[in-house]
């Protein structure tokens, strides 16, 4: 063996890894995975859409419908409320699933057995589905999911995801749902653009 | 690894050979180490997120079922600026009001969202109108380079408007049922780099819809 060993003091190394480490899970957050895909347009606005506190409603390039509130409490609550209303009993296990999930479109009916199911099954279920009824005539679910959460949580922000190739009359249909319920002043999401250039 | 020495507890001040046998060094290697910190600094890297989606507010007049034509349509045609959103990323414009009972219907003119297109033409609209974009524009500058604070050129931005309210342009959005909702983000967008004070979300009437068409045949 040489007099000088060739290995190096990895101290500092490991020292700074775990600073990186460490500030890396101090601002990650872990957010519960999105039901749909969403690509969103891009605008100039600057306006920073908060974490908490938010109601949303997500259309997705095939016009299907998605649901969203933050908070467990208020999920919790509002699924409750929706039970009532559908005549749905959800047990304990299904409450906390729930709350634990993101974002979601699948119809009321089939809501107990999607919240049953595990994640795999999940997505193909999601995909079967039509998302959440928004009929003009028949049933309006995403009216009630939208009532429950605004009564259950006056003071959240209200906020639309679109796709950029979702359709206007969908988003319009959206739009008045939100205005019937007297939601008249709510956020578009978008992606941010660099400048006003194209 | 870490050995305890229990041989002082004599206090036997025995010689430098015992010390010496004891030589091995203490240092651990620490290369596993730096691979698991840096596996999880990948792994953190990669799960984080950093863009937090932006959004973009918007005010929807409140729903009146008692509001009467006649309360509307109080702005002067030839300061309204009616946008048709329509397939294919295509926007036709006019001025006035689309209705068959005052005469001839306008000509639609058509553009894209490009930088050339709509916002060309919005600025030079609102230009000829009151100077409003130049006007803003110069006080948004000013707010750049420090002159001029947030709340004062909020202030002043917003009696500017009230000043020249009727004289500047009012744009209506009307998406038909062929627009996509990039092209409201789009044209949303448009009012805010141009700084058009007064616009309003819309649906098309079917006399716009049937110009759609007939535009979508003719107008090259």
């Amino acid at each position: 063996m040489p007099k000088n060993s060739p290995s190096i003091d990895m101290t500092p190394m490991v020292d700074l890894a775990f600073l990186l480490v460490t500030f890396f899970m101090l601002i990650s957050q872990f957010r519960a995975e999105e039901a749909a895909v969403i690509d969103m347009p891009s605008s100039v606005s600057d306006l920073k859409i908060p974490d908490k506190d938010l109601m949303m409603v997500l259309v997705d390039k095939e016009d299907k419908v998605y649901f969203n509130i933050t908070g467990q409490e208020t999920r919790t609550k509002v699924l409750e409320k929706m039970g009532e209303k559908y005549s749905i009993v959800f047990n304990d296990k299904q409450k906390k699933e729930f709350s634990n999930m993101a974002s979601f479109g699948v119809p009321m009916k089939s809501l107990s057995a999607y919240l049953n199911a595990n994640s795999t099954e999940r997505k193909k279920m999601q995909e079967k589905s039509e998302g959440i009824p928004t009929d003009t005539t028949g049933v309006c679910e995403l009216c009630d999911w939208v009532y429950n959460g605004r009564i259950l949580a006056p003071r959240f922000r209200v906020a639309i995801k679109g796709d950029q190739t979702t359709s206007y009359p969908k988003i319009r249909r959206v739009m008045d749902i939100l205005q019937d319920k007297k939601i008249n002043r709510f956020n578009l999401i978008t992606n941010m653009e660099v400048g006003p250039g194209e | 690894m870490a050995e305890l020495n229990t041989d002082d507890g004599g206090g036997g001040k025995k010689k430098h050979g015992k010390r010496r046998a004891k030589k091995s060094s203490t240092r651990i290697d620490m290369t596993p180490m730096v691979d698991l910190g840096f596996l999880l600094l990948t792994f953190f890297i990669l799960t984080t997120t950093f863009n937090k989606p932006q959004a973009m507010e918007i005010s929807m007049p409140v729903k009146d079922d008692n509001l009467k034509l006649e309360d509307a349509n109080k702005v002067p045609a030839e300061h309204t600026f009616n946008m048709l959103l329509t397939k294919n990323n295509v926007v036709y414009w006019y001025f006035g009001m689309a209705d068959p009972n005052l005469g001839a219907l306008p000509a639609l003119n058509k553009t894209s969202y490009s930088k050339d297109g709509l916002r060309k033409v919005l600025i030079t609209e609102n230009n000829k109108r009151h100077n409003l974009y130049a006007q803003i524009e110069a006080w948004k500058k000013e707010v750049e380079e420090g002159k001029l604070n947030k709340d004062e050129y909020k202030t002043k931005v917003k009696e500017y408007r009230e000043k020249f309210k009727i004289s500047t342009l009012v744009v209506l959005i009307k998406p038909d049922k062929d627009a996509k909702y990039k092209n409201i983000v789009d044209a949303l967008d448009e009012m805010a780099i141009c700084n058009v004070g007064t616009y309003a979300l819309l649906e098309s009437t079917p006399v716009e819809d049937q110009m759609i068409a007939n535009a979508n045949t003719y107008v090259k």
